[in-house]
């Protein structure tokens, strides 16, 4: 019989006491490897949201409604469309603090013409946009062709895919990357492409848009506010100055969502650390009541041999295999739970989620194991070496086993 | 080997927030060697405990020494004091003890595991049917009766032939014929070249013993040998 064999059996010898240290183990590692990859998609949802915003200021016509119907147009991917004069872009230009603007085309494709569902269809101005482009990138860095469309994530769409929009052939030539918001169903093109969309639905008789020539309106403008102005003034004069028209600044409109994450993202952080502390003082009081308990095992151990490091190896050798086990368990479940239920989280919370990459996640199931594997065998070794401090003899007399 | 004891005094903290001391063992000299039983007999209380937890390598003195073989034992770092104990020396506490998540077979076998020598199986095994521990030999030590423990502490002590031996009352729990076989088996290997040192109060083992002490007013009598 070796010394890890006596390792083992004194583990298995006791199998509700170590079923139960597992279980602390694992619910420790789950909660912070599990709290960290769901604070991490929150994170990732709200940064991917704001880069998309890019600009300061957007403008829409009045008819579009209230902001909150314009927050979830423009970020939970709720379709619509609305339209202004174009003359609006020249009056932003003799507004102070303005110093880029680009104008977008919105769209909604007709249903069941190409996708399952309705698609909001974005044109913008590839050589004034600002808010578009940046992470287009990544899919595609052309520039786009007349009826060439770069799809979002959800969307079954492929790269290559020709599909019709409103009897107009169009060629998929780019996929973006999942963003958690409302873009990953819309598909985005150039501004001339969604003007001949335009003339298309209205040749088909399909009123988009009244009296007007698509080559007269815009749908929105991104204003991006120069250096020394304040975004608050400039939205409020272009309010002021412009009639028709309604200016919102961008960041309000996800502060609303920003909110909702950070107070979730404190409650979170509190958790994992109550679950932590309370796990940390459960270890210890557990595992210096079990050396108490085998005081005299230890004793004896320590009569035919083994000598004060053997015996603390011994202990905290035990701690660690359970703790390991336990974090490993901890972290499956956690696993098994956290990602099948990101999209339900998403849901019920109202929130973008987007998971952190494997690196990441990695590194979080790093973090939990190694703290589950330094508490126990830490909380034991405070035991290990008050042991190891008092005579055997001592303790024979004391212990029983 | 020579176990000699110079000296030997033990006091311990005694009473609220240990202000008081009481003095078991005053300034005891022994000599022990190997090849002769030892018996050790006393009042209850009277520090016979301590005084085999001092031998052994497992209590040190307030002060005095000890040796094997002219090394002080006490001088040594923790692991050569525990190589020695783990090597030389078998120990049968006055307490039952015994891993209980181990079988008899295994606890018994500790001692040879723990010295990196190859395990003696057929010596456990001989030990086993010698101590009538054969049927319980794979059962888990946790249930075993209080004999049934004396004998496993006594085959443990024995596994890995130490040159002396320490038994702390090894007749306790026994009945009259297991306590001659316990007794027997000591002095067997006392005949194998060990020392042999049993407290104990029967009064059988008091005539066979080749050395009678009493503890005394702290100290040994020499009353035999
Ligand atoms: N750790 C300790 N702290 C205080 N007093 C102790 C301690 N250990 C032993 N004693 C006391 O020392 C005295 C001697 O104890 P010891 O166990 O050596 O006696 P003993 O002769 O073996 O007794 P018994 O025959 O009952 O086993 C006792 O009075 C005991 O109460
Ligand atoms: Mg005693």
């Amino acid at each position: 019989m070796s010394i890890k064999k006596l390792l083992l059996k004194s583990i298995t010898g006791r199998p509700l006491r170590s079923l139960a240290l597992l279980f602390i183990c694992a619910i420790m590692s789950g909660a912070v490897y599990g709290g960290a990859v769901v604070w991490a998609s929150l994170d990732n949802g709200i940064s991917s949201l704001e880069k998309r915003l890019g600009a300061d200021i957007i403008v829409v016509p009045k008819s579009a409604g209230e902001k909150t119907k314009l927050e979830e147009m423009l970020l939970q991917g709720t379709v619509g469309y609305f339209y202004m004069d174009k003359s609006v872009s020249d009056e932003l230009d003799k507004i102070d603090g303005v110093e880029k603007q680009s104008s977008q085309y919105f769209l909604v494709s007709a249903s069941s013409e190409c996708c399952s569902a309705k698609v909001q269809i974005i044109g913008f101005d590839e050589d004034t946009d600002i808010s578009v482009k940046p992470w287009l990138q990544n899919s595609y860095s052309k520039r786009l062709g007349q009826n060439e469309i770069i799809v979002g994530s959800k969307l079954t769409t492929k790269v290559g895919q020709i599909f019709k929009l409103y009897g107009v052939e169009c060629k998929a030539v780019g996929k973006l990357e999942s963003t958690g918001t409302g873009v990953d169903t819309a598909v985005y093109a150039s501004s001339d492409t969604v003007k001949g969309l335009i003339r298309a639905a209205q040749s088909k008789g399909i009123s988009v848009l009244s009296k007007q020539s698509p080559d007269d309106v815009i749908s929105s403008v991104y204003i991006k506010v120069r250096e020394g102005y304040d975004i608050d003034e400039v939205t409020a004069k272009i309010n002021l100055d412009i009639d028709g028209v309604q200016a919102v600044r961008t960041r309000s409109m996800i502060t609303g969502t920003a909110d909702k994450l950070s107070v979730l993202s404190a409650g979170i952080t509190i958790l994992i650390a109550a679950v932590c502390i309370l796990s940390a003082v459960i270890m210890l009081v557990v595992f210096t009541a079990l050396a108490n308990e085998r005081k005299g095992e230890f004793a004896l151990l320590r009569v035919i041999g083994f000598s004060r490091a053997r015996l603390a190896r011994q202990v905290l050798g035990e701690a660690f295999v359970i703790c390991v086990i336990g974090a490993l368990a901890g972290i499956a479940a956690a696993s098994a739970a956290v990602f099948p239920f990101g999209a339900l989280i998403e849901k019920k919370a109202d929130l973008p989620m987007l998971s952190p990459g494997i690196l990441s996640v990695t590194g979080y199931a790093l973090i939990a194991f190694s703290a589950v594997c330094v508490t126990g065998p830490l909380a034991s070794a405070y035991s290990a070496y008050r042991l190891s401090r008092i005579d055997t003899g001592r303790i024979l007399r004391e212990g029983d086993s | 080997m020579i176990i000699t004891a110079k000296g030997i005094s033990k006091s311990y903290k005694r009473g609220k927030g240990g202000k008081g001391f009481v003095q078991v063992l005053s300034d005891t000299d022994l000599s022990i060697e190997g090849g002769k039983v030892y018996v050790i007999y006393g009042r209850s209380g009277s520090g016979k405990s301590t005084l085999m937890n001092i031998l052994a390598g497992i209590l040190s003195p307030s002060s005095g020494s000890v040796s094997y073989d002219g090394r002080d034992i006490y001088s040594l770092s923790d692991r050569e004091l525990s190589a020695l104990r783990c090597l030389s020396v078998g120990y049968i506490p006055q307490m039952h003890s015994a891993v209980g998540t181990l079988t008899v077979r295994e606890n018994i076998l500790l001692p040879s595991a723990v010295s990196e020598k190859p395990v003696d199986s057929a010596r456990a095994d001989e030990l086993i049917d010698l101590l009538g521990l054969t049927e319980l030999a794979d059962v888990r030590a946790n249930v075993l009766s209080g004999g049934e423990l004396r004998r496993l502490s006594l085959a443990r002590a024995l596994v890995n032939s130490p040159s002396v031996i320490f038994a702390d009352e090894p007749t306790n729990d026994l009945d009259d014929e297991c306590a001659k076989l316990v007794v027997q088996t000591l002095h067997a290997s006392a005949q194998a070249g060990a020392a042999v040192v049993i407290v104990t109060h029967e009064l059988f083992a008091r005539s066979d013993a080749d050395v009678v002490l009493c503890m005394q007013n702290s100290s040994l009598v020499r009353e035999k040998g």
